[in-house]
C-alpha cells in the first residue's frame, strides 16, 4: 500500500477543553489515486491532511508513505494551500522556480522547467507578473505550477478552491482533474463541496466531526471526463447527501 | 500634480514658520545678538558658506553618522533576524533589552567620553545607541509577524538556512523592518547634534557649541536651519531606497 493511515489519533486542547481532531482514522491509498477528504468542519480532514503532509504529528496510531513513517515535510509531496502561499516580493516567473531552487537546479533549466508548468496551468506570458496583480485564481494556478515544477509523487490540496468564486472555481476543477491525468499524479484533497468532490475524486472519503472519524468511503466510478449535469455524476451526487444525513456510525465501504 | 502639490505646501509653511520668527523677533525687545532676524541667521549662513566652515563640518557629521547609522542598522538587523526566529532565546534578552532602550544615549556620554575620549567615536557610539533599539526591535516583532503560511510553504520545499532567511524571513519582514529603520534615522540625527556637543570638537554639534561660546546667536540659528534640512533631505533619500526596494519586490506586502 502507497498511503498508509493507521489508527491516526490527534487530540487537541483548547479552552481548556479536550477535543478529537482524529479518533482512530485508518485509510489506505493506492499511487495514482485522486482522493477527497470531504466533511464539514472540525471533522480533521484538514488536521489528516496536515499529518500526512508532515506539518504535524498524529499523538497517535501511524501514517505512512511508502513505507516510511512521515515526520516532517518533503519536498516530494507538495501542499497546496487555500490562499495560494505565494512569496509577494518574487514574480510569477521566480515563484514557480522557488522549491527547483533548493532542488539546485541551474539558472536555465528552472526557467525552462517553469515555464512549462506555466504553460500548463495555461498562464504564459504571466513570468514578469507580481502576485497581487493576478487574481486569486490566476494566483492558485501558480501555485500549481510551483509545485507541479517539483515533480512531486503527491500532492495534498487543501480546500484550495475555497476562496475562489463559483465559476474560477469549476474552471480550476477541471483544470486540475485534467492535469492530474495528464502529470499522473497522487492527489489527496481536501473540501466541504460534495459537488466538487464527486467531480473529481476516485474515492470520497466522507468524514463526520466531533469526534473526526471516517464515515464511509466512496468509489466514484464515473472515469476521467465528468459532467457535472449527466445523470450518473448526480446519482453519485445524490449518494453522498444521503450520507450526510445517515445517523449511522457504522463504517460503510460503498461500491456503486 | 501631486508632487507639485507637496512642493506648494512645503513652501507656504517654511514661508509661515519664517514670518513667524520675523514677528517675534520685531515684537520681541531681546538684544539683537541673542535673538537675531532670519536675515541675519541667512546672512550668517552665507558667511559660513564663504569661509568653508559649514560644508566641512557637515562633511564630518555626515562621516559620524553614516559610520554610526549603517553600522548600527546592519548589526541591529542581523541580530533581530536571529532573535526574531528563537523567541525562547528572545525572552531572556527582552526584559534586558527594555531596560537599556529608555535610557537616553546622551546619559551615555560622559560615560563614552571617558573610554573613548573626544573625537569622531563618542557621536559615533550615541548614533549607533539611537538607532540600535528602535530597529533590533521593529527586526523582532516583524520576525514574529511574518505570515506563517511562507514558513510552511518554504519547509514544504525544502528551503533551509541560511537561505530561508535571505529569501522568505527577511523580505517577508522587510516592510516592517523598514519602517524601524526609518523612524531610527530620525532619532539618531537628533542624537548626532547632542553627540558632538558634548564629546567632539568639529561637526555641527560642536558648531552650535561653538557658536554659543562666541555669542553667535546667528550662526547658532543658522545651523540649527542647516541641521533640519539635512534631517529632512536624509529622510527623503531613505525614502527613496525604501521605494526602490518594495519596487524591486513587486511593491511586496
Amino acid at each position: 500500500m502507497y498511503i498508509e493511515i493507521k489508527d491516526a489519533c490527534k487530540n487537541y486542547v483548547q479552552d481548556g477543553k479536550e477535543f478529537t481532531a482524529l479518533d482512530h482514522v485508518s485509510l489506505n491509498i493506492e499511487k495514482g489515486e485522486f482522493i477527497c477528504l470531504l466533511g464539514p468542519s472540525g471533522c480533521g480532514k484538514s488536521t489528516l491532511l496536515n499529518a500526512l503532509a508532515g506539518f504535524e504529528r498524529v499523538s497517535g496510531g501511524s501514517v505512512k508513505i511508502d513505507g516510511k513513517e512521515v515526520t516532517a515535510p518533503s519536498i516530494n509531496n507538495i501542499t497546496i494551500f487555500q490562499n495560494y502561499g505565494l512569496l509577494p516580493w518574487r514574480n510569477v516567473l521566480r515563484n514557480v522556480e522557488l522549491g527547483l531552487e533548493s532542488k539546485k537546479v541551474p539558472k536555465e533549466k528552472r526557467a525552462e522547467i517553469a515555464k512549462k508548468y506555466l504553460e500548463l496551468v495555461g498562464l504564459s506570458g504571466y513570468e514578469k507578473r507580481y502576485p497581487k496583480q493576478l487574481s486569486g485564481g490566476q494566483q492558485q494556478r501558480v501555485a500549481i505550477a510551483r509545485g507541479l515544477a517539483v515533480d512531486p509523487d503527491i500532492i495534498f490540496m487543501d480546500e484550495p478552491f475555497g476562496a475562489l468564486d463559483a465559476i474560477t472555481r469549476m474552471k480550476l476543477q477541471e483544470d486540475i482533474l485534467r492535469i492530474s491525468r495528464e502529470e499522473k499524479k497522487t492527489i489527496i484533497f481536501v473540501t466541504h463541496d460534495i459537488e466538487e468532490a464527486v467531480f473529481l475524486a476516485d474515492r470520497i472519503v466522507v468524514m463526520m466531526a466531533d469526534p473526526g472519524r471516517i464515515k464511509s468511503v466512496v468509489k466514484v466510478p464515473l472515469g476521467d471526463h465528468r459532467d457535472r449535469t449527466s445523470e450518473n455524476f448526480l446519482y453519485v451526487r445524490d449518494k453522498i447527501f444521503d450520507l450526510f444525513n445517515m445517523k449511522s456510525n457504522e463504517y460503510i465501504e460503498y461500491i456503486i | 500634480m501631486k508632487k507639485l502639490l507637496s512642493l506648494k505646501n512645503v513652501v507656504i509653511s517654511i514661508a509661515i514658520l519664517i514670518l513667524i520668527w520675523q514677528i517675534l523677533f520685531s515684537v520681541s525687545s531681546y538684544n539683537k545678538a541673542l535673538f537675531p532676524s532670519p536675515k541675519m541667521a541667512f546672512d550668517a549662513l552665507l558667511e559660513m558658506i564663504d569661509n568653508g566652515r559649514l560644508f566641512e563640518n557637515i562633511r564630518t557629521s555626515m562621516y559620524r553618522f553614516c559610520i554610526g547609522y549603517l553600522s548600527s542598522v546592519i548589526v541591529a538587523v542581523v541580530l533581530g533576524l536571529i532573535l526574531g526566529r528563537i523567541p525562547k532565546v528572545f525572552r531572556y534578552v527582552n526584559p534586558a533589552l527594555q531596560l537599556l532602550r529608555p535610557i537616553s544615549p546622551t546619559a551615555w556620554m560622559p560615560f563614552i567620553v571617558l573610554l573613548f575620549g573626544i573625537g569622531d567615536v563618542p557621536a559615533i557610539v550615541i548614533i549607533f545607541i539611537a538607532a540600535f533599539f528602535p530597529v533590533l526591535l521593529s527586526t523582532v516583532s516583524a520576525v514574529g509577524n511574518i505570515d506563517p503560511i511562507y514558513l510552511k510553504v518554504s519547509k514544504n520545499f525544502g528551503i533551509k538556512q541560511p537561505s530561508l532567511t535571505w529569501k522568505v524571513i527577511f523580505p517577508a519582514a522587510f516592510p516592517q523592518i523598514a519602517n524601524g529603520i526609518h523612524l531610527a534615522l530620525g532619532t539618531a540625527w537628533i542624537f548626532l547634534v547632542a553627540g558632538e556637543m558634548v564629546g567632539a570638537q568639529s561637526g555641527l554639534g560642536y558648531q552650535i557649541i561653538d557658536a554659543r561660546n562666541n555669542i553667535r546667536a546667528d550662526i547658532l540659528l543658522a545651523t540649527i536651519l542647516v541641521i533640519g534640512v539635512i534631517g529632512i533631505l536624509l529622510d527623503g533619500i531613505l525614502k527613496l531606497i525604501e521605494k526602490a526596494v518594495m519596487k524591486s519586490w513587486g511593491g511586496a506586502v
